[in-house]
């Protein structure tokens, strides 16, 4: 692979999650009954008119403002021609040569803990399709003899961010999306879910040989709907460039499916056959002029983002680098974690819960970390309880299963399960006397020098007490009674 | 001895303030107008009657509890079939949309049926818009009341003629290159397009967005006044849209000391002998009345039809391309895949000249071919504009005639686009540079047919054209009076 540098840049699409649509005042909402959102703007009807959604221009400039960009003085819709079904006016209102947010970057951090700054060419604002559905009884497009078309997509507001062709390698690449995803989330202007279509990812890939500064033929890769899959495909993809190159042919420019079941990426169109969009300025939209004291006051409105809250967690609360960057990775991660702390929790023991034992919970039951039930309230009772020995980790581990399945609270699920740990040294003497009587080899074998025997005996008591014995005090009772 | 259907807005709103005559009374008079005459002109696609009559016995009844009406209550109205109304069909003269019944209304209805307007129904066009003489219309042409053999003018020929035959008192159209002027000017009634965005768009099916504006047809200049009134102002449903400037008391000021400045070219080679003469003879009258009357010309103005036949068919392109059988309309089935069933939908459903303009300007929008079309024409308006600015440091009103000559025969020109493209060379300056213009009848030519004389304002400068326009309409004192209407 060294003898080959692979170039790679992204186009991401966001779905601004505002109230109402980008033209129009239907509602913008994922996931209701079909054509049922929608007017006659938004379905493109004869004689009526787009009319840009505000809100939706705020959170664009806010994103350029978090990006770094220039916010054009001026700039314009323009209409992008196209023939489609479920693009009702056959037109996108899109942005071509003046979007409203230009240049910028984005810093990057790679798992190797090295970071790097990825530019960003223009952040524009557009508005989102229909959905077509094809009916046949293989669900293939072309044995399909009908087609069923949602219209409650279209005019979604969204926002394209395009960056430089920066990135070397797919991992960076996932980087630069995870970081680009954290961005959006915390300037809370979208809900990024990538499954759902509110995030949306192209990649265009080269590869050159090392040194060059020419650069080679690039491909597109669409359909990829997780960082995962983005950076699968864009292995295979320099894999399959390379391998080419190698072997004498050449790469064709042309687009490509990822194939999510297959491992592969697929043509799907070359770039000969590219449309013509015959751009020209959207006459129903006067150009965008945003003034200086509304964009002031947007900046003033910009959270912490993502790198500068990284920082801060490992030089003020010295969390590792490495925890940082899974805490800070979302938005519901970092809430949680500043929230638990608020309340008095110690953030290195609350970094640990929220990005180990929560975070596999959740990723083994394929629960969003949004969608969780577990509070800020719960974490600190978590910590607390073990801290002063009323629970062992092992069992906070039971506690923390169950709060995602009920969202009770903490004692009254300890409660339930029984797993107050026996910490009152008379009851706890019993067990211990019990365990020495039943296990006379044992206690042999430790007197006689063999230390490492203490841990069976501490997990006999344990075993006994059916796990609410206190482990340390176990410990310190047998080792005073066999000393 | 007229019949009610053939009096002013303005007067009629007299009657109706004062008791004199009821809606239903004018309803009726204008019905049955249609009944005599309807047959003949072809005024209308779709007629309202029953919508119109218990508008009417409502309005009456509100009237009789004494509540205040609007100027435009009770007055029966026609729209172009270019403005949606909600649950009547409106079908732009084209096949594609023959049977559309939009879900809303334009803004303009909404505005004058808030105020108690009568619709009598939607009249004929062009299809799309597109075109100078009605011809265009897939539902054939409209006859001119003057002549029925002749033109009405076009695209908003419907309208024009309704007017001018009492189907209707006054009418709304649209003006993208002069399609309320020119039919305005051929029919003998005063026609008004406003400043680009002074009246809503929001459901005007559009033609060409940054041409399209809503106009007035009227009997009399201070009809337009009023009817303009009605319908003008900022509406949230379009961008583009603009504040009415607030309306001044200055209708009966005279025009002693207004500086009217007189298009070059109004005399010229392609101005037919019957129009320069009428048109001449207002000018002497303008000259009377104490205006201060001066030649003026716009350097660019020989660019403004090249400029408008790429940006008008190039918005075009974009705008009809909705029209795919996919969402409403017509479709045509049977295709293998939706993308043949569009253009199979779009292939039968639009008319000929429709097609040509989507054709030039899909052209004009091409890669490779939009800086030499597209851009070149756009760089032609901002010196069109620049034109007017300078002018308007000179003069008031610009006046010209309205159409190079009155009412063509049927058929005449229906071989010859360029010879139909060049009725507009007076007209399309003004929709380029978004200033408003009014035409109003100056005489009849030898023939026996109208002729217009139009005045052009600046920007928002709609109060000095109805000054100007008035003064000299009550100079002349017309009585225009279609041959068609001596024997009702
Ligand atoms: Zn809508």
């Amino acid at each position: 692979m060294s003898e080959w540098e692979t170039v790679i840049g992204l186009e991401c699409h966001v779905e601004l999650d505002t109230r109402t649509k980008m033209f129009c005042g239907c509602p913008n909402e994922f996931g209701a009954e079909p054509n049922t959102h929608v007017c006659p703007v938004c379905l493109g009807h004869p004689g009526s008119l787009p009319v840009p959604n505000e809100e939706a221009i705020r959170r664009i400039v806010k994103i350029g403002l978090a990006l770094g960009s220039e916010i054009a003085p001026r700039s314009l819709f323009h209409r992008k021609n196209y023939f489609y079904p479920d693009m009702p006016k056959n037109y996108q209102i899109s942005q071509f040569d003046l979007p409203i947010c230009v240049g910028g970057h984005l810093e990057v951090e790679l798992p190797d803990g090295t970071t790097s700054r990825v530019g960003i060419t223009r952040v524009h604002m557009e508005e989102d399709t229909g959905k077509t559905t094809h009916g046949s009884a293989s669900g293939r497009i072309h044995d399909a003899d009908s087609a069923l078309i949602d219209y409650n997509r279209a005019g979604v507001p969204l926002v394209e961010c395009v960056s430089e062709p920066d990135m070397r390698s797919p991992e960076e690449a996932a980087a630069y999306l995870r970081e680009l995803r954290a961005t959006l989330e915390a300037l809370d202007v979208s809900d990024v879910r990538m499954e759902e279509g509110s995030l949306r990812c192209d990649a265009n890939i080269s590869v050159r040989p090392s040194g060059s500064d020419a650069l080679g033929t690039k491909v597109e890769i669409k359909n990829m709907n997780s960082i995962r899959s983005l950076e699968r495909a864009l292995h295979f993809e320099r894999e399959r460039q390379v391998a080419a190159l190698e072997a004498g042919e050449s790469i064709v420019q042309e687009t490509r499916h990822w194939d999510e079941d297959a491992g592969a990426t697929k043509s799907m169109r070359s770039k000969e056959e590219a449309f013509d969009y015959r751009y020209f300025p959207e006459p129903d939209i006067p150009p965008l002029a945003p003034a200086s004291g509304w964009i002031e006051e947007i900046r003033g409105t910009l959270p912490e983002l993502p790198r500068a809250r990284r920082a801060r967690y490992e030089s003020d609360m010295g969390l590792r680098p490495e925890v940082a960057r899974v805490l800070v990775a979302n938005r519901a991660s970092t809430d949680l974690f500043e929230r638990t702390v608020a309340i008095g929790a110690e953030p290195k023991a609350v970094a640990n819960w929220v990005t180990q034992d929560l975070a596999g919970l959740l990723n083994e039951a394929g629960t969003d970390a949004r969608d969780s039930r577990v509070a800020p309230e719960h974490v600190a009772d978590l910590i607390r309880l073990v801290a002063d020995g009323t629970i062992s980790g092992a069992g906070a581990k039971q506690v923390l299963e169950e709060v995602l399945e009920t969202g009770d609270e903490v004692e009254m699920i300890v409660d339930r399960r029984s797993l107050r740990q026996v910490s009152d040294e008379g009851a706890l003497g019993e067990i211990v006397d019990m365990v020495i009587a039943e296990q006379p080899e044992a206690v042999e074998k430790l007197r006689a020098g063999k230390q490492e025997l203490i841990g069976f005996l501490v997990g006999q008591v344990m075993k006994s007490s059916g796990g609410s014995a206190n482990p340390k005090l176990a410990r310190e009772l047998l080792l005073e009674r066999l000393s | 001895m007229t019949d009610l259907c053939d009096r002013t807005a303005t007067e009629l709103s007299a009657g109706l303030a004062s008791g004199e005559l009821s809606a239903v009374d004018l309803t009726e008079s204008c019905l049955s107008r249609i009944d005599a005459v309807e047959d003949r002109v072809k005024a209308f696609l779709t007629l309202t009657p029953e919508v119109a009559r218990e508008r009417a016995v409502e309005l009456d009844v509100h009237r009789a509890t004494g509540a205040p009406q609007s100027a435009v209550a009770g007055i029966p109205l026609a729209l172009k079939d270019v403005l949606t109304t909600r649950g009547i069909r409106t079908t732009c003269g084209s096949r594609i949309l023959e049977s559309y019944v939009p879900p809303y209304d334009c803004t303009p209805w909404t505005r004058l049926s808030g105020e108690g307007a009568v619709l009598l129904g939607k009249t004929n066009c062009d299809e799309f818009a597109m075109g100078s003489s009605n011809e265009n219309s897939a539902f054939g042409p409209v006859h001119n009341p003057w002549d029925l053999d002749a033109v009405p003018g076009g695209s908003s020929g419907g309208s024009a003629a309704a007017v001018a035959a009492g189907e209707v008192v006054w009418a709304l159209g649209t003006d993208t290159g002069g399609s309320v002027r020119q039919p305005a000017a051929l029919c003998g009634v005063v026609g008004l397009k406003p400043t680009y965005g002074l009246v809503s768009r929001y459901g005007l099916i559009a033609f060409a967005s940054s041409l399209d504006t809503v106009g007035t047809f009227t009997r009399s200049v201070p009809d337009a006044a009023v009817l303009l009134g009605a319908i003008a102002g900022r509406d949230p449903r379009d961008a583009t849209s603009l504040d009415a400037p607030p309306v001044a008391s200055d209708l009966d000021r005279g025009i002693a000391g207004l500086r009217v400045g007189v298009l070059d070219g109004t005399f010229g080679e392609g101005v037919a002998q019957g129009v320069r003469d009428a048109v001449r003879a207002a000018l002497d009258r303008l000259d009377a009345l104490g205006a201060e009357v001066g030649e003026v010309s716009l350097p660019h103005a020989d660019y403004a039809l090249s400029a408008y036949y790429l940006i008008a068919p190039s918005e075009a392109s974009s705008n009809l391309a909705r029209y795919d059988g996919v969402r409403y309309g017509f479709r045509v089935e049977g295709g293998a895949d939706s993308m043949e069933m569009m253009a199979r939908t779009r292939g039968q459903g639009f008319g000929a000249e429709v097609k040509r303009r989507i054709m030039l300007g899909t052209y004009a929008l091409s890669a490779g071919y939009y800086e030499a079309y597209y851009g070149q024409a756009q760089k032609v308006r901002t010196l069109i504009i620049r034109d007017y600015e300078r002018a308007f440091e000179e003069c008031d009103v610009l006046v010209s005639p309205t159409s190079p000559t009155t009412a063509f025969k049927i058929g005449e020109r229906a071989d010859d686009p360029m010879a139909m493209y060049l009725s507009d060379v007076f007209t399309i300056p003004a929709n380029l540079a978004g200033v408003p213009a009014i035409s109003l009848p100056c005489g009849l030519d030898p023939a026996g047919l109208p002729v217009g004389l139009q005045f052009t304002g600046p920007v928002l400068g709609e109060q000095v054209l109805f000054r100007a326009a008035e003064t000299l309409e009550r100079d002349l004192g017309l009585d225009l009076r279609p041959p068609l209407l001596s024997g009702v």
